[in-house]
Formats: structure tokens, sequence, C-alpha cells
């Protein structure tokens, strides 16, 4: 297992930590250890990814950020509030986008951030006057005084981010933001999102797309098994793979015989493994690099059906640190 | 208690909210999550209305207006007895609108937010104690169980073939009536918190029904003394004190259990109640 990561690692000098942990761990009754050990520091200003595969822990670490999971070790600040010690003042500090549709079908759009307001201890007036510029911002405003069953998957969850915003908290969670939407949702809400950064908001995201945290994190933290592998920003990331390019190869025939070949006799081609049912090359360098495998492999007696070439991702360095892909 | 922490700096064009005392904004959240409740609440108002006066409507409408008129004796034949028998049921009824308002606005509400719609989300995270949010839900289904205990005597007025003689003791009546809608709303807690989705047709089996047939809504408890295990066994039951105590507020000539054993019986009864949802509500709350 490599050593965890430097929780300031990529991060730039300067801005204040909003929020910081130390040995967080949580294990859920039934023995499962969800987070194991995680010290993580977010400075303001930045958009953090946590970056993982289905049960990696990410929205168990969400959940005792924002007070929804107790948890069972170590110890956690937002925004200057011990959220373990005084969990109903760090509600005030923090907004929060979950997993699920939360919204609160009895009332309106705007019902739903004008209440949400009030419990913020805002005036009537604030309130409102709070509720109708955020739903500019996220435009909904022509959705006002429709119920919220009306809204489409991505109108909801730029309500919810409007709802978690409006009480203007130190950070902003989301918990897998995109998950379900369609690309054009998605685009929306990484617009509202940049945004936001841009207007210096704090964000920690979870996500299982590495283009997502590619795109929008400043810095991204990989986890799995409860615990974070790699952090870095996400071009240092990629670049720690080594690999100039990673190509992918769809053949019939024994992929692992192939592998062997490939590896031996294409110059270039530093590594190969078998990876759900197809092959994947590690190269050092590009040109010439494809017309190379072709010929190898048909000496290799393989007739290969499909090729690519890409850069390192996210997706790269995962791979690299588990052997496994990120969706599975 | 430390009353406002410096929160960190903001980075430039972006102002935060700063920290606010924790009791204003406990004061604030509970407030405003009591207006959301009142907010939804008047939006269906007549709805509301039809789901609460329903069953008080029903059941004064069969026993003090079918019965007499077809000359079935219920409580007796003769008409005074018909009279003291509308009283004691008028009573009944009124103990069973509270209650059932701790269920309906209380337990299957919460049984549906935590089951699937997740609705609930949003208000626990409001900026108060998790149990502040469990409390504020009995404060809704005690105001909604004394409307509901209200609307019985305009039906109580009218439906009735026999006269009606209330006689009203006000002292009793105004503190009996906060502190069962107390008990009910606080057991709607309970329950709410308790019972998943699927297992509500259990709910309605072994909780409403018993605690309604065998709650001295029909008869006042002084008269089971010859079924005399019945008459010890339903003590467990809440709705019973109610009933009895609603008996003493309300008419004259029927006996009842003394009340002091009444408010002693509902008071713990809440308190009990308040501390079991409570606790019920923070463990489903969070994990
Ligand atoms: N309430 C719970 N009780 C018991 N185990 C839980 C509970 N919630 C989560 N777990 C377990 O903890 C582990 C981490 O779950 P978590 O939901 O934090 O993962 P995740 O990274 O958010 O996954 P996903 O991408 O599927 O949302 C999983 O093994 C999960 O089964
Ligand atoms: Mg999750």
């Amino acid at each position: 297992m490599p050593a965890a990561p430097d929780p300031n690692a990529g991060s730039r000098p300067g801005p204040p930590a909003i929020i910081s942990t130390r040995g967080l761990s949580k294990t859920y009754p039934g023995g499962i250890r969800a987070v194991i050990g995680l010290d993580m520091v977010v400075r303001a200003g930045e958009i953090y990814g946590l970056l993982g595969p289905n049960g990696a822990g990410k929205s168990t670490t969400i959940g005792m950020l924002t007070t929804r999971v107790m948890p069972t070790g170590g110890q956690a600040e937002v925004g200057g509030v011990d959220v373990i010690a005084r969990p109903a003042v760090a509600k005030q500090v923090i907004g929060v986008v979950p997993q699920t549709n939360t919204l609160d079908r009895a009332m309106t759009v705007r019902d739903n951030l004008v209440f949400h307001g009030r419990y913020f201890g805002m005036s009537g007036r604030e309130a409102k006057q709070a509720a109708a510029e955020m739903l500019e911002r996220v435009r909904l405003a022509d959705r006002a005084t429709m119920p919220v069953l009306a809204l489409s998957g991505g109108m909801a969850q730029r309500l919810m981010v409007a709802r978690a915003i409006l009480h203007r908290p130190q950070v902003l969670f989301l918990d897998e933001p995109t998950a379900g939407l369609d690309p054009q949702s998605r685009l929306a809400l990484w617009d509202i999102l940049e945004e936001l950064h841009a207007d210096g908001q704090t964000i920690l995201l979870t996500t299982h797309h590495m283009d997502e945290a590619d795109q929008l994190c400043d810095r991204v933290a990989i986890m799995d098994h409860g615990r974070l592998l790699a952090l870095d920003t996400p071009t240092a990331l990629k670049r720690s793979t080594g690999a100039a390019s990673i190509v992918r190869v769809t053949a019939d025939g024994d992929l692992h015989r192939l592998a062997g070949a490939l590896r031996a006799e294409v110059d270039g081609v530093e590594d190969a493994q078998v990876l759900d049912g197809q092959l994947r090359l590690r190269a050092s360098r590009t040109t010439g690099l494809l017309p190379r495998i072709v010929s190898a492999s048909e000496r290799a007696g393989v007739v290969v059906s499909d090729l690519s070439i890409a850069e390192p991702t996210l997706e790269t360095v995962f791979i690299d640190l588990t052997g496994r892909d990120l969706r599975e | 208690m430390t009353t406002t922490v410096t929160p960190t700096s903001p980075a430039p064009g972006h102002e935060l909210a700063r920290i606010r005392s924790p009791l204003t904004a406990y004061r604030q959240a509970f407030a405003a999550l009591l207006q959301r409740d009142l907010h939804v609440l008047l939006k269906s108002l007549p709805l509301f209305i039809v789901r609460t006066i329903m069953q008080p409507l029903l059941l004064m409408f069969v026993f003090t207006y079918v019965f007499p008129k077809i000359g079935q004796g219920i409580g007796g034949r003769d008409p005074g007895e018909q009279v003291r028998f509308t009283g004691v049921l008028v009573a009944g009824v009124v103990g069973l609108a509270i209650v059932f308002q701790g269920i309906q606005a209380v337990a299957l509400p919460l049984v549906q937010e935590f089951g699937y719609s997740k609705e609930i989300e949003d208000r626990v995270l409001a900026p108060l104690p998790t149990k502040m949010v469990g409390v504020q839900k009995i404060v809704t289904g005690m105001v909604q169980g004394l409307v509901a205990a209200a609307l019985v005597f305009p039906i109580a007025a009218v439906v009735p073939a026999t006269a009606v003689h209330l006689r009203i003791d006000w002292p009793v009546l105004l503190t009996l009536a906060p502190l069962a809608g107390w008990t009910a709303a606080s057991l709607g807690l309970v329950l709410g918190t308790r019972v998943a989705p699927h297992n509500v047709s259990y709910l309605f089996a072994l909780v409403v029904l018993p605690l309604t047939f065998l709650g001295a809504i029909y008869y006042p408890w002084t008269t089971l003394g010859p079924v005399r295990w019945l008459k010890i066994a339903v003590l467990i039951n809440p709705l019973v004190y109610m009933t009895e105590g609603f008996r003493a507020a309300l008419v004259a000539g029927v006996p009842h259990m003394a009340l002091g054993w009444i408010y002693v019986a509902l008071l713990g009864f809440s308190v009990a109640f308040t501390l079991l949802g409570t606790d019920g509500f923070a463990r489903r709350v969070v994990t």
C-alpha cells in the first residue's frame, strides 16, 4: 500500500485551510471500515475533488464533514468549527448538495430557497431577495412558482446548488453532483460551479468521473477503500504516470500472448496489461508507435480490430495505483 | 459559552456569512421550521380539514344520529341515557382526534421522509441540534392535534339527534388539551422514527387499532369493572387517560378516573415518548 500523500501536495501556499482533518475515520456498525485515518486539508477558494470508485468512502467523508455521519476516530474542522464537538454550529458554515434529490416537495421552487434562508436566520425580505438572485444565477427564474416535482434532473440539481449556497457557507459540499445527468445538464452545472469558483467559493466535491475531476478541480485526491492514494493538481497527477501515451488494443486472440510479444518487440512500449478484455499499453513515446504495434500483432498471429491512443488521464493514475478500472 | 467565532477570512470578492450566536441560530431555525410546517399546512388546508373531520363526523353521525333514530340503544334506551352517551362519546372523539393527528401529522410523514423521499435532509442541516428538529415535529403535531380537537365541537353541536349537554371545566380543558396533544405528537415521533415504510400496515393493525378500540372512547373507563383484567390492561394505553380527562373536562355526571392520575400519566407518557422519539430521530439522521 502506498503511503498516504502529503495533505498539502499541489496546494498553492497562502490561502488559509477551510477544511482540515486528522486521522478521520469511520467504521460502520458491522465492522465496515469506510474511511481510514484521513488527513486532509482544503484551502480557501479551491475546488478540491475526491475521485474514487463506488464504495471508496467518498460519501462517508462528506457525511462526516457535514455532521451527518458520526466519525469513530480522528478530528475534523470546517471553517474554524470543530465538526464533531459542535455540529449544530458547524451547520452554519456548510452548504450541502447530497447524492440524492432532497428538495422539499411540499413547496415551490422559490419557497424551497426562501425557507432555507429562513432556517439560516434571514428575515422574510432578505430570504426572498436572496432567493430571487439565486434563481437568476442558476437560470431557474422562470420556474420560480413551479412545484419542485416538475423540474428535470438537471434543474433539480441546480436548485439544490442554489439552496446550498444561499446562506453563503464557507464550504460548498457536492456529492457526485453530475451523476445521472445528461451531458448538457452536466455542462450547465459545471458552468455554475466554475462561476462560484471564480467568486472565491471553496468547494469540495466527489465524483467517479475522471474528466469531471480533471476539468473542474484545482486539486484531486484519489480515494480507494477508505484511504487517499494520491493527491495533486490534475496535471501533476497525470505527469506522475511517466507515460507519454496510453494505447488500447482490441483484438481477437490470446491477449496475454500479444502483451508479451508487444512488450518484447515494440520499442517504446513499457508495459502491457489485459484489462476489461482489452490490451492496455503504456508507451514512453508516440511517433510511429501504432504502425509498429499493428505489424507486431500480425507477426504474432493476432488480428487487431481496434486501436486507440490517448494521453494519460486520471484514470491512468488510478489504474497505476490500484491495477483496477475506475468504473467497476 | 463563546458566542462568536471569527470566520476564516474569505477570498476577495466573496463575502461569507458570519457565525451567529448558537442560541440565536437555534431559536431562529426552530421558528422557521415551524413556519415551514404551517405554510405547508395552510397550502393544503381544505385537504387537512376533510382528513381531520371525517372520522369524528362519521362516528358522531352513526352513534348519535342514526342509532337513536332507528331505536338502536347505545348507552341505554331512555333519552336521558342517550344524552349521557353523547357526552361520553364527544369526550372520546376529542381524544381520538388528537391521537390521530399524532399519527397523521407526525408519524406517517416521517416514515415517508426517512423511507424514500429524504426531504427532511435540508431541515436536518438547519443550524440547530438534530434533536431539536424532532422536538419541532412534536410542536407541529401538537398544534394540529389541538386544531383537530377544536373541530370536534362544531360537529357535536350539529350532528347528534339528541340534546348534547356539555359542562366545560375550562381550567381542566385548557391544561389537558395541550398535554394530550404533546402525548399524541411525541408518540407519533416514536412511531415515525421506528417504523419502516413497508411496515405501515402493521403500524395500523398493531398500534393504531388497539389504541383506538381500547381507548375508552365509547365507554368510560370506570365502567369496565366487570372485565377487571381489561380495566387494568388498558392502563398502558395513553388514549385512556386522554378520553377520561376530556370526560372530566366536558361532561357532568359521568364518573371518571381521578384527575391527578390523568395528569401524572399523560405527563409521564409525554416525557418518555419525547426522550425516546428525539433519540430515535437523531439515530435515524446521523449514522
Ligand atoms: N449506513 C451505512 N452502514 C453500513 N455501511 C455503510 C453505510 N454507508 C456506507 N457504508 C459502506 O461504507 C463503504 C463506503 O461507502 P460510501 O457510501 O462512503 O462510498 P462512496 O465512495 O460514496 O460510493 P458511491 O460512489 O457508491 O457513492 C461502502 O463499503 C459502504 O457499503
Ligand atoms: Mg457516495
